[in-house]
């Protein structure tokens, strides 16, 4: 059966991606993120005396090692900065704020971070600033919670500094989340519409005419546009299959039980699925197989034997 | 600084770009990308089976989904198995790998593309995530905030100040009426601050959009198009990451590429520039100390298109477009990629005298 309809509105879902990625600190980051948490700020001493706020293991000019640590002052002078009225998810400030990079007291190179002003008319590059340390730290960059303006006369020196602390942190934890509206696209808006009222429909390559269940859009071999619609199934072939004996997390299926390709009748690919109804260890190739839905009838929950004689070889070995 | 002379002769022999959009739902990547495809396939006459190797470029992050480069090779009909390669950057980076591919002679064409499907996300804060992840990334700095900090920079240092800037906004959204792709053709009114010193007309659009080009070595070059641009020199180069040890009203690494590129041996007519802020054009034309008899983003540029993983990928096209339509002699092409110009890639390209 072939038919071409009009495009129905395309499926849109939310889809959030969350990791909390754990994140290893060599010698020099962990001196530096362990003295914000003790309220000391550090830099890193280069070949050629320069002083590097944030300090980095190795120097961006010449790759060589660096591990001179020195102390800097919590004050020091804006060098850019730029007012930010709608702070965005995540950023230091929940008020408007300004993103300044700061050159503190003794360093050579600037910091970002924000600076907590009244207004972009409270903010000039060249003005001092002061480290406004978080209430509670716990060795990381947010251990600053900002900059806020402050007059002092600049401290010129470094001090030197060993970097030691008691109880160092070696790691911080990154966490993120990313907020998306996920949309399938054509192929799959069509592909999950069908599913819903029990159908299963693939796309047919208009160059070599093989079936994609589920379909994407594009014949990988052929590299055009697949559109023509075509049911397939429901019922099916097992070319293939395997016996999983491992409880997935949250799975609430007994071990063991069957995964298999089933090659839908008038499919050129076989798709995946569960076997159910048939103790696990007589299921076999050829076996066929029916659509067992799912109870909200989106998705088949799983196949079952139609109790049809068993599909010979030659009927599907070009789709194993 | 002896700029690098390839050995072989490589050219961009065919451009194609969808038009840019601010959201697609109703197209997957591969249904986006498709049509760009079979566009350079059809400008040359090629088969996805005559192609010798294969490069893409993009981001998972954009869209959220992960591996869509494998899905996306759908459409370019990877099975049986061809030679591909992708690059989780600009597509210009794609273009780059394939050029050494063919330099090689390991291949003879290429079939580069990428694409940048940022609708489904907020790609201000999906950018954050390519960030140092100890001292930034946990701040969540967006990509305008970070612009805006080199355009405050610029402005302290007299290098330029906001009615220049709104020139190059007005400028590149008019000559982008005369591009059928862009997405925001014609003037449109500066706005309010985004950011400031960055007005909303100083900032790219957000959008959706893909690109592809073909490569081709020697005389196949020459039969699959009446005017190459042949690629004379490219390069690409890199700052350190922190922002606080740059300049930032500087870009030592686009000067360095462009040396290397061979773009100061002679002048150029024409320099496609991947500014997707008005600031950054001021940078740029700095660092390649382009004057006025340089025509500037004919196109547009970025400020009027901006799908991410593809702009890049565009300048070199639209450059190479202007070639193959003999509106170019010589033509610089630059991509960027990462904050506030971080990484650099310069192309010269050159049509021969004489053939239009």
């Amino acid at each position: 059966m072939t038919a071409v309809t009009p495009p129905p509105e395309t499926l849109r879902a939310p889809l959030v991606v969350e990791f909390p990625f754990t994140r290893s600190l060599g010698p020099v980051q962990s001196a530096f993120l362990t003295g914000l948490r003790e309220r000391t700020v550090l830099g890193v001493r280069t070949g050629t005396g320069e002083v590097l706020v944030p300090p980095v293991e190795y120097d961006p000019a010449t790759a060589a090692e660096l591990r001179d640590l020195v102390e800097v002052g919590a004050t020091g002078t804006v060098t850019t900065w730029a007012w930010n009225h709608e702070p965005r998810p995540g950023q230091p400030l929940a008020t408007p704020f300004a993103w300044v990079l700061v050159r503190l007291d003794g360093a050579d190179t600037a910091l970002l971070h924000a600076l907590d002003a009244p207004g972009p008319h409270a903010v000039r590059t060249g003005m001092r600033v002061r480290v406004r340390w978080a209430d509670e730290r716990a060795g990381a960059i947010t251990d600053i919670a900002c900059f806020e303006p402050h007059d002092s006369d600049p401290v010129a020196e470094p001090r030197p500094h060993d970097g030691l602390f008691a109880d160092p942190v070696t790691g911080i934890v990154a966490p993120a989340r990313l907020d998306y509206t996920y949309s399938p696209g054509g192929a799959q808006t069509r592909y999950l519409r069908a599913l819903a009222e029990r159908r299963t429909v693939g796309e047919r390559c208009p160059s070599c005419s093989k079936v994609y269940v589920p379909p994407r859009g594009a014949c990988p071999t052929c590299g055009v546009a697949t559109t023509d619609q075509v049911e397939v199934g429901p019922r099916g072939t097992v070319t293939t299959y395997c016996i999983v004996n491992i409880k997935a997390k949250n799975l609430d299926i007994e071990v063991p039980y069957v995964y298999a390709h089933i090659a839908l009748d008038g499919a050129g690919l076989a798709l995946h699925g569960r076997i159910g109804g048939i103790p696990y260890d007589q299921v076999r190739m050829g076996l066929r197989v029916e659509p067992v839905w799912s109870d909200d009838g989106r998705y088949p929950d799983h196949y079952r034997p139609t109790g049809e004689p068993d599909a010979d070889y030659d009927t599907y070995k070009e789709l194993l | 600084m002896t700029p690098h002379r390839p050995d072989r002769e490589v050219a961009i022999v065919a451009f194609a770009q969808s038009d840019h959009r601010r959201r697609t739902d109703d197209l997957s990547e591969v249904e986006m990308v498709m049509p760009v495809l079979h566009e350079v396939l059809r400008q040359t006459g090629l088969k996805t089976s005559d192609i010798g190797f294969t490069c893409s470029g993009s981001s998972d992050y954009l869209a959220g989904r992960a591996f869509s480069f494998t899905m996306a090779l759908d459409g370019v009909g990877a099975w049986p198995p061809i030679s591909e390669s992708h690059v989780e950057t600009d597509g210009a980076w794609a273009l780059y790998e394939a050029w050494v591919k063919l330099l090689t002679g390991e291949a003879d064409t290429a079939l580069v593309y990428s694409y940048g499907k940022a609708s489904p996300g907020s790609v201000r804060d999906v950018l954050t995530r390519q960030l140092d992840p100890y001292y930034l990334a946990p701040l969540w700095p967006d990509s305008v905030a970070l612009a805006a900090l080199q355009a405050q920079a610029l402005l302290d240092a007299g290098a330029t100040d906001e009615p220049a800037l709104a020139a190059i906004a007005a400028r590149s959204r008019q000559d982008a009426a005369d591009n059928p792709h862009a997405q925001l053709p014609g003037a449109r009114p500066q706005g309010e601050y985004l950011v400031q010193p960055l007005r909303t007309g100083d900032c790219p659009p957000i959008g959706d959009g893909a690109a592809a080009v073909i490569l081709a070595a020697g005389d196949r070059a020459r039969e699959l198009c009446s005017r190459p641009a042949w690629i004379r020199g490219m390069d690409h180069r890199i700052e350190a990451h922190s922002l606080g040890v740059r300049d930032l009203t500087d870009s030592p690494s686009t000067r360095l590429a462009a040396e290397r590129a061979g773009a100061f041996e002679a002048p150029v007519d024409t320099a496609e520039l991947h500014a997707p802020f008005t600031s950054q054009e001021v940078v740029l034309r700095r660092a390649l100390d382009l004057d006025e008899s340089v025509r500037v983003n004919p196109s547009g540029g970025a400020l009027a298109a901006n799908p991410v993983m593809a702009a890049g990928l565009i300048r070199l096209g639209e450059a190479a477009a202007r070639i193959h339509r003999g509106d170019s002699d010589r033509a610089l092409a630059h991509a960027t990629s990462g904050p506030c110009l971080q990484q650099n890639l310069v192309a010269v390209l050159e049509g021969e005298p004489h053939v239009r």
